[in-house]
């Protein structure tokens, strides 16, 4: 299902004319979304740096854009479309010796339970 | 169900597009090949790769959105959508956001009183699709075969038009044959190239607020999207008859149990965090390249289904299931081309005994055992007296069984109709002879009666007479 993006980072909860603040919950949401572990004590740190580069960026909320198109890449050109035909070969044994635990060609991760 | 609630459904169908190569890699698409033979760097996000757009799956998306009536964009954005799972390895999936390639199409469903039901299409974006994670016989550990990642799947989403099981199942068929026509999937459901997940909600009739919907996934088959949707409003109506909320949940339906439960919901599950993929750039196609797709489509499943009304003269019903697939409808008109036999039997025997042979076979039309000129032969026997319809049947049993082409059955069975007035005139004052009484009760007023000397002598025929003969000399010799 397609949903609004919700994450602070990109719906900042403020005006530009009032600081960016991320609380602690946000913080840690973000910090699971991403995978990183963040100790109890920098949470509050982190919070602050995250804020203030937020605030940073937020200036651009002042640039006026009323018509402009939003911009997909900052390289003003189009894709570049290929032949669909197949180029690669199979580099399998190759490729899984960077793996700590293959099995019959698999893939092995920690069981993952739906 | 109740009639105090109102069943609102919206479908998401992922079909695999039918190409050679990936998405946005070389590495090869074929089915079955030995795992992670076919993931190359790029599909597994090694660094410093770079994905690059396959043209035939812009082209592709393109003739869709040109048979569903919708906008193609002229411009179209790749964006990450990022979370974590062992068959993702990049941690974010290829897909569009906020500027897919195809957006307000529409399609038109058949009701069950004969009339048709427009359903609105929101949109159908491009992304890859992800691995495959194995949880079985794996000692504890879960195996995850890559070579799907990257694969091209086109998301067709529906807006919440429909409103029952059927009418999920009629669109989600519609789409799989306009989407075969195309040629841009083989909508292979067993080896997933075609899936659905289904939105579902009620809310009290003569509401216009939407009630709380939850995510059907897993529906890989017609049958079982029919059966979970079934359940899931069953379950949403007990829930609030009850005075129960109805939980925003993805649920997953169980086959064997016939029954949806909820996928342990995590939270921050649809916080995917959309941006722009700075890897590609907009895809941008001009006109000349829609003109083409558009010069290229074939002839697609409505208009055919016209078509075979108007020229053919079929049933609406019949042109309806021969157009189901391009195959079938590509064997019925060469079969018609064959014979001066009407359509209409050309299509009862295609519908009838050649489907069954097909189903009981599970083989598709392309690989039948009696080809489209084999039974134009056999239809047009039958028109010109050669057999009856009822012999026609044990001549399409050898057929089938390869015992020859169709005059050489009739000469080697010996079924040829007997069509000589005098050899049937002998066997009806024969079986005439041997009723009697039954003779009597006929020339007396029960002339019901006909249909049993009319049986009599197909009998004693062996089938073989041809039956409007029959029925002519019976009455002229009872009536005397």
């Amino acid at each position: 299902m397609l949903d609004a993006p919700r994450s602070a980072l990109l719906n900042p909860i403020t005006t530009p004319e009032k600081p960016v603040s991320l609380d602690k919950d946000q913080v840690r949401h973000i910090a699971m979304l991403a995978r990183l572990h963040v100790a109890d004590d920098d949470i509050q740190e982190t919070a602050d740096k995250l804020s203030r580069i937020v605030d940073f960026v937020d200036q651009l909320s002042k640039a006026p854009t009323d018509g402009v198109t939003p911009m997909a890449h900052p390289l003003n050109a189009s894709q570049r479309l290929r032949a669909d035909s197949v180029t690669e070969t199979d580099e399998r044994d190759r490729v899984q010796e960077n793996a700590p635990l293959v099995r019959d060609g698999l893939y092995l991760v920690p069981r993952v339970i739906e | 169900m109740s009639a105090r609630w109102e069943v609102v459904i919206g479908l998401e169908i992922h079909t695999q597009l039918a190409t050679r190569s990936k998405i946005f890699s070389g590495a090869s698409t074929a089915y079955g090949a030995e795992p992670n033979t076919q993931a190359c760097l790029v599909d597994l996000g090694y660094p410093g790769v770079l994905p690059v757009v396959n043209k035939s799956v812009v082209r592709m998306a393109a003739s869709f959105g040109l048979a569903v009536n919708a906008t193609v964009a002229r411009r179209s954005v790749f964006a990450r959508k990022n979370y974590f799972y062992p068959d993702l390895p990049k941690g974010y999936q290829i897909s569009q956001y906020e500027l897919p390639i195809v957006e307000r199409g529409e399609l038109f469903i058949d009701r069950e009183d004969g009339s048709q039901k427009r359903i609105g299409i929101t949109r159908a974006h491009l992304e890859e699709d992800a691995g495959k994670s194995i949880h079985e016989g794996l000692d504890g550990f879960t195996g995850i075969d890559l070579n799907r990642a990257g694969t091209p799947l086109l998301e067709i989403v529906s807006e919440p038009d429909l409103r029952s099981a059927r009418e999920a199942v009629a669109y989600m068929r519609k789409i799989h044959t306009i989407v075969r026509y195309l040629g841009i999937s083989d909508g292979n459901m067993q080896e997933g190239s075609f899936r659905c997940d289904a939105n579902v909600s009620v809310r009290p009739k003569g509401d216009e607020r939407l009630g709380t919907r939850t995510e059907l996934k897993n529906l890989n088959s017609f049958r079982f999207v029919e059966k979970a949707i079934n359940f899931e409003i069953e379950r949403q109506i007990d829930l609030l008859e009850d005075g129960g909320e109805v939980v925003q949940e993805t649920r997953l339906y169980d086959a064997d149990k016939d029954e949806t439960r909820s996928m342990r919901s995590k939270e921050e599950a649809n916080d995917y965090r959309y941006f722009p993929d700075p890897d590609l750039l907009p895809v941008e196609i001009d006109d000349s390249f829609i003109n083409a797709v558009q010069a290229s489509l074939p002839e697609l499943p409505d208009a055919k289904t016209r078509r075979f009304v108007d020229e053919f003269g079929l049933r609406a019903e019949d042109a309806g299931i021969l157009t189901v697939s391009r195959q079938l409808a590509d064997y019925f008109e060469a079969a018609c081309a064959a014979t001066a036999a009407p359509a209409q039997l050309v299509a009862n025997w295609i519908l009838g005994d050649l489907s069954a042979a097909l189903n009981k076979e599970a083989l598709d039309v392309d690989h039948s055992r009696v080809t489209a000129p084999m039974l134009a032969s056999l239809v047009e026997r039958i028109h010109d007296n050669t057999i009856s319809g009822k012999i026609a049947k044990a001549v399409f049993d050898g057929l089938w069984a390869g015992e020859g082409s169709v005059d050489e059955i009739i000469e080697s069975r010996g079924l040829k109709q007997i069509t000589d007035a005098s050899a049937i005139e002998s066997i009806v004052a024969e079986v005439i002879a041997n009723n009697p009484s039954q003779a009597e009760e006929y020339r007396a007023g029960k002339t019901k009666l006909l249909g049993y000397f009319v049986g009599q002598v197909m009998q004693a025929t062996g089938g073989k007479a041809n039956p409007g003969q029959v029925n002519a000399i019976l009455k002229q010799k009872l009536d005397s």
